[in-house]
């Protein structure tokens, strides 16, 4: 095994273009397993550490970059209010020691339907800035999960940021396990309301090959609010129209059975998450509507 | 390959190092700092915590490597550390500062930049390596008084975490404590007597003040 220091940004797509093989190491926090319990032995560990910039963020306009290494301890202590969502789904890992060395950029790299952070970047709108030695490109995250632990990178790619567009509106995240600190979920539920396009996105994690949104159940809940006039009355939501969306949401999943859960409570479970998490993002809407009238 | 980095205040050299060696191997087996322990080797259990750069992380999942030119501070040091903050007004690495609740700036997100170090050179002798001989952290003494040991595999861990949040959280409330030290398990206490632990060096240190 090599261990591959690049001291720069250059450097490390460089060492990547040059060793292909090379496994990216950041945080650690899954590299670092496979390797501890021999289910891994790369040839190459390109380690990321010395490179400052993937560890530091931009506030832009309509969305965030997010550098690859940024901790998720500091996605909550920073970013809560441009990214809501994918604040509450860094409080939700592991644990604090992990917080303080794991990132975003990780969790795409090893896209493990499991990862905390998809379901929030799903429903947020997000795009993976990825580079190599030829060049850089946005992949949509809609297209960056392509299989069980695998995405869309080249082989001579690193991931280098993600931006993510900044809440236009209220964003919640769910997960179940067993305990709150230190679970894989058994499976978790992202939303976000988008006022300004009148739409609504999901995220579910872990309850299919790989992390998805529960496109139909969105395009459902967008007619149905649409139709019902709900953006600008900011009625509550028809508990009909509410329970059509869980079961959609639920119909989206396409879990199996496993160690932490059965297909059946996976698909149920999201159901659960989707309807609760429609309803805190709803009511929250709903009162800040209200605000702003009143201030008018 | 080699690996030089700070650790408790010294200067450290570790040779022939495997290239996917974790820093707690490292520490353990290398450099004779069997403190911090080995136990699920995943991040699961917190015994192997250590401060890096002063960040509580899991040694087991830091790879050897990654250390280079960095702090380490291991249960070992924990007690000249924590002098040293004292007479330092309560920060000993200076790591506390980039932590801030003072809102984001660029220089805040560079997570892992080595801080002042000022404790780093001035730690001295054989006692910040064994922690033989010093007189212990009040984290270390409120886990004695408290009952707060049983088996004592898990303490080396919790000391280092507990130590931390006290630093960034000198009044914590029952939940702080808690979720401070979710990534820690016991298997022996049942966690009640190192909760009383955490309470009683928060109140010894809110007395000292």
């Amino acid at each position: 095994m090599d261990f591959l220091r690049p001291a720069s940004w250059e450097e490390a797509l460089a060492a990547k273009a040059e060793h292909p093989t090379a496994v990216p190491i950041a945080g650690g926090t899954d590299v670092m397993v496979e390797i501890n319990f021999d289910h891994r032995r790369p040839e190459y560990l390109l380690d990321l550490n010395r490179i400052g910039d993937l560890y530091e963020w931009e506030v832009g306009e309509d969305s965030v970059r997010l550098g690859a290494s940024v901790p998720y301890t500091r996605i909550m202590e920073h970013l809560r209010a441009e990214l809501p969502g994918l604040a509450l789904a860094s409080h939700t890992v592991a644990s604090p020691q992990i917080r303080n060395r794991g990132g975003v950029g990780g969790n795409l790299g090893t896209a493990s339907p499991a990862g905390d952070a998809h379901p929030a970047l799903l429903a947020a709108g997000a795009e993976v800035e990825v580079e190599s030695v030829r060049g850089s490109r946005r992949i949509p995250i809609d297209e960056f999960y392509t299989g069980v632990k695998r995405n869309a990178l080249a082989a001579d790619e690193l991931i280098r940021a993600v931006h993510i567009k900044k809440a236009d509106g209220p964003q919640q995240y769910s997960k179940v396990g067993t305990r709150n600190a230190m679970v894989i979920a058994v499976c978790a539920f992202g939303l976000a309301l988008h006022p300004e396009t009148r739409t609504v996105r999901t995220g579910i994690g872990s309850a299919a090959p790989t992390p998805v949104r529960a496109k139909a159940a969105e395009e459902f809940l967008n007619a149905a609010l649409e139709e019902g006039g709900f953006w600008d009355n900011g009625k509550i939501i028809t508990p009909s129209v509410a329970k059509q969306f869980a079961d959609l949401c639920s119909a989206a999943c396409n879990p199996i059975d496993d160690v932490r859960g059965t297909a059946s409570y996976r698909r149920h479970a999201v159901g659960i998450m989707a309807r609760r998490t429609l309803t805190w993002t709803w009511e929250s809407y709903r009162g800040t509507a209200a605000h702003t009238e009143g201030v008018a | 390959m080699r690996v030089n980095f700070t650790v408790n205040g010294r200067p450290q050299e570790a040779d022939d190092v495997w290239e996917g060696e974790s820093l707690l191997y490292v520490l353990r087996e290398r450099l004779g700092l069997p403190g911090s322990k080995n136990a699920c080797e995943q991040g699961e259990c917190g015994s192997c915590t250590v401060r890096l750069d002063g960040v509580p992380v899991c040694s087991c999942l830091v790879a050897a490597g990654q250390v280079e030119g960095r702090e380490v501070v291991t249960v070992e040091g924990l007690a000249d550390f924590a002098k040293q903050r004292a007479e330092h007004g309560g920060c000993a690495t200076g790591a506390c500062g980039t932590d801030g609740k003072a809102g984001t700036s660029l220089q805040d997100a560079q997570l892992g930049v080595p801080p002042g170090g000022a404790w780093g050179r001035a730690a001295k002798g054989q006692d910040s390596q064994t922690g033989e001989g010093t007189e212990l952290s009040p984290i270390q003494q409120a886990f004695i008084d408290a009952g707060a040991v049983q088996c004592g595999f898990c303490t080396p861990g919790l000391l280092v975490a507990a130590d931390e949040m006290l630093e960034q959280n000198p009044n914590p409330t029952d939940a702080d404590i808690r979720e401070a030290l979710s990534g820690n398990l016991c298997r022996c206490t049942g966690y009640e007597k190192i909760m009383d632990a955490v309470r009683l060096a928060a109140a010894r240190q809110g007395e000292a003040v």
